[in-house]
């Protein structure tokens, strides 16, 4: 089937009246996906697009709608109070698309919700996407910004903690016959809601997924975490990429969390961890989805 | 920018206004001003004055300027040694371990006491990305790299995970002042100056403070107490927002130019030594862009990504900026038109070249939505550009091209 989100997913939107939260969340009903409610403080009684009802919080638009999944557009000042609002109201998912949210917002923030039953992807991510079985993969439920056409319904992972790469990994797929469970984009900063590790364990978890590509990049020490995991423990074959390797140290490659500082997170010692966990890593970025039909 | 730097005379002052220990002294633009201050400090009995220059780099002391002047930190005994010093660095371009050959103008200099240091430590506060808690380094070694410390002696540093929720307890604090090995008077002193840093670091949005070295320094009288004799620190952009006070403290001297340019168009431009520029949207394929050209035996001039949605303005902003570093041979666009119309992202591409009047050879791959209508915008416009549909194949032709 899928990990996170299932096509009859109920998905509730906060900030779905921003021009950016406003636009994904048409895409996303017309690809298909379960919107039910949107949020925005002070516009309770409003409709989206003549169809979605808007509340003013998340616990009373949970709880008149059904829904168990949110998506967060609202601005950075007020998505950390967002994500705490979407958590506190016992939602499963909380998906923070939100780029540019201060460090430390994201280090209360994780705190807080640690030990409750909210899983948070996030934030700086595209989303999170399982494909349908109808044309260009519509049907399914879209989270997020990524673009649903380029999906197909089928076994295969990808996790990413960048945007435009998915989409490059997906659509290699795609056009090779592939299909996706689900698509998770956990995003690029330094503090994120969830790591590789812990989707890869989803992944290895779901009876309908065949394969996993894991992308990563410079920074941190996740895609080692993931890779250390995966070598003691993961049933699916797995593939990967790491972007960076030619960026300098020091400098953030537009992600906040793209740095190699002191020595750590570089892309030479990530690829020796994850070739050491008999992960099949891409040496281009072009041959990602090669990499895992090598070893299905 | 990610993140926004600081001088050492800012830090200093940030410091300060959390309770933290910091030898006297003001930052100058001028030699009179740095006599002014020395002279103060001189009257006020220290014995010894500092004069530090104020740029973004490490090893500044050990810095030599382009005309042969030694040096970009003085011990000065007198205010004319001061004044004489001052106007030797004062818009003087200094090359040090960290600025590349190009040097770096020094504008501002720092004027300080002159502390009688006893012994020397090292104190960091930090994001420790495996918990998302911050984190405290101390070190008994100070004054020297710390990564050089963390390689050849490891169990010198100590290292203390705070709870973000609780923030850092008067205990956790005496037990780092201890493990410095610091006994007496001087644990409370010491415990309240790394009380003081942690609140700086976390009052201010900084990702980064350091304090090298932290010290034990004597008095006039000859009691002791700890001070931060060096301050480093760098704060979360994204959070500037609410620190209106230090974002008036960002110094373009400090930032490259083009970067700078780049900035205003929320380009996120890092220039880079080779001779492929690359325009990409979104950081993740920018970076495999990038390592791409490299593998097929390239050198990327710069990482650019042109941002998600890669609008007609923003693509035009990125090659005139692209087109300013003399280096570049030839241009590559790597484009994943996701939501965006293919058509509208060349027809872009088409008035950048344009507007430009490019000369470069350029190569461009676009992929995703509407793609075929953008393919012929790009064959019918008339312009000598090369296509590619793959990563693989891009990379490839940009790279046989700028070693033409």
């Amino acid at each position: 089937m899928a990990i996170l989100v299932k096509p009859d997913t109920k998905l509730l939107v906060q900030g779905i009246t921003g021009s950016f939260g406003a636009r994904h969340t048409q895409l996303s009903i017309e690809y298909g996906t379960q919107v039910v409610a949107g949020v925005t403080p002070g516009k309770a009684g409003q409709k989206f697009q003549d169809t979605v009802p808007i509340f003013d919080g998340v616990a009373e638009a949970a709880r008149e709608t059904g829904a168990t999944a949110s998506a967060i557009f609202v601005p950075p000042p007020f998505a950390a109070d967002a994500i705490l609002e979407a958590v506190d109201a016992g939602l499963e998912l909380v998906v923070a698309i939100t780029e540019g949210i201060p460090v430390r917002d994201m280090i209360e923030v994780k705190a807080a919700i640690n030990g409750s039953a909210t899983r948070l992807i996030g934030p700086n991510c595209p989303g999170v996407v399982t494909p349908g079985t109808d044309k260009d993969s519509h049907g399914g439920c879209r989270i997020g910004i990524a673009p649903g056409y380029i999906h197909k319904a089928g076994d295969i992972g990808v996790i990413s903690r960048s945007g435009t790469l998915t989409y490059e990994a997906v659509w290699q797929l795609t056009c090779n016959g592939l299909g996706q469970s689900t698509c998770v984009g956990i995003g690029g900063d330094p503090v994120p809601g969830s790591t590789h590790l812990d989707i890869i364990k989803l992944f290895n978890d779901d009876p309908d997924t065949r394969g996993i590509i894991m992308i990563g990049e410079i920074g941190g020490s996740a895609e080692e975490e993931a890779a250390a995991w995966i070598k003691e423990n993961c049933k699916k074959p797995v593939a990967g990429f790491i972007a960076g390797t030619t960026a300098p140290p020091g400098r953030r490659m537009g992600h906040a969390g793209a740095i190699i500082s002191g020595g750590k997170g570089t892309a030479e010692a990530k690829i020796a961890a994850m070739e050491d966990a008999g992960i099949s890593v891409a040496e281009t970025p072009s041959q990602m989805a090669e990499a895992l039909i090598k070893i299905l | 920018m990610e993140e926004m730097n600081l001088h050492e005379y800012q830090a200093k002052q940030l410091l300060a206004s959390h309770g933290v220990e910091v030898p006297g002294g003001q930052p100058c633009t001028t030699a009179d001003e740095a006599r002014n201050i020395a002279e103060g400090l001189f009257a006020a009995g220290q014995e010894m004055v500092v004069l530090k220059i104020q740029i973004h780099s490490g090893g500044r002391g050990k810095g030599v300027f382009k005309d042969g002047f030694k040096g970009g930190v003085h011990l000065c005994k007198s205010a004319d040694d001061v004044h004489e010093k001052a106007k030797a660095m004062l818009g003087n371009t200094i090359v040090t371990k960290q600025t590349g050959e190009a040097g770096r103008q020094v504008h501002t200099l720092l004027v300080a006491s002159g502390e009688k240091i006893v012994d020397e430590f090292y104190l960091a506060v930090l994001l420790d990305r495996e918990t998302s808690q911050p984190l405290i380094m101390a070190s008994r070694e100070g004054g020297v790299d710390i990564e050089e410390v963390a390689e050849t002696n490891p169990d010198a540093i100590v290292k203390l995970n705070v709870d973000p929720l609780l923030g850092l307890q008067p205990y956790q604090a005496r037990n780092l002042a201890k493990a410095l090995g610091l006994s007496g008077k001087l644990i409370h002193h010491g415990a309240k100056l790394i009380a003081g840093v942690y609140k700086t670091w976390w009052e201010c949005d900084a990702s980064m403070v350091e304090i090298n070295p932290l010290c034990i320094v004597e008095n006039a009288d000859g009691s002791q107490k700890i001070a931060a004799v060096d301050a480093k620190i760098s704060v979360d952009a994204n959070a500037l927002y609410r620190h209106k006070d230090i974002a008036e403290m960002r110094d373009l001297n400090e930032e490259a130019e083009l970067e700078v340019e780049a900035s205003k168009y929320d380009l996120n431009y890092i220039k880079l030594d080779g001779s492929v520029a690359c325009l990409v949207n979104g950081a993740g394929l920018a970076m495999a862009t990038m390592d791409a050209i490299k593998h097929y035996g390239g050198d990327p001039a710069n990482f650019l990504d042109v941002g998600g949605s890669a609008s007609t303005e923003q693509v035009t902003a990125a090659f005139q900026i692209v087109l300013k570093d003399p280096n570049v041979k030839a241009i590559l666009v790597n484009i994943f038109g996701g939501i965006m119309n293919c058509n509208t992202i060349a027809e872009g591409v088409v008035a950048a070249a344009e507007a430009t009047h490019l000369k470069l050879p350029l190569v461009v791959r676009l992929e995703g939505n509407n793609v075929a209508a953008g393919r012929k915008t790009l064959a019918d416009s008339g312009l000598t550009l090369i296509g590619a549909d793959s990563m693989a194949e891009a990379a490839q032709k940009v790279v046989a091209e700028a070693a033409a």
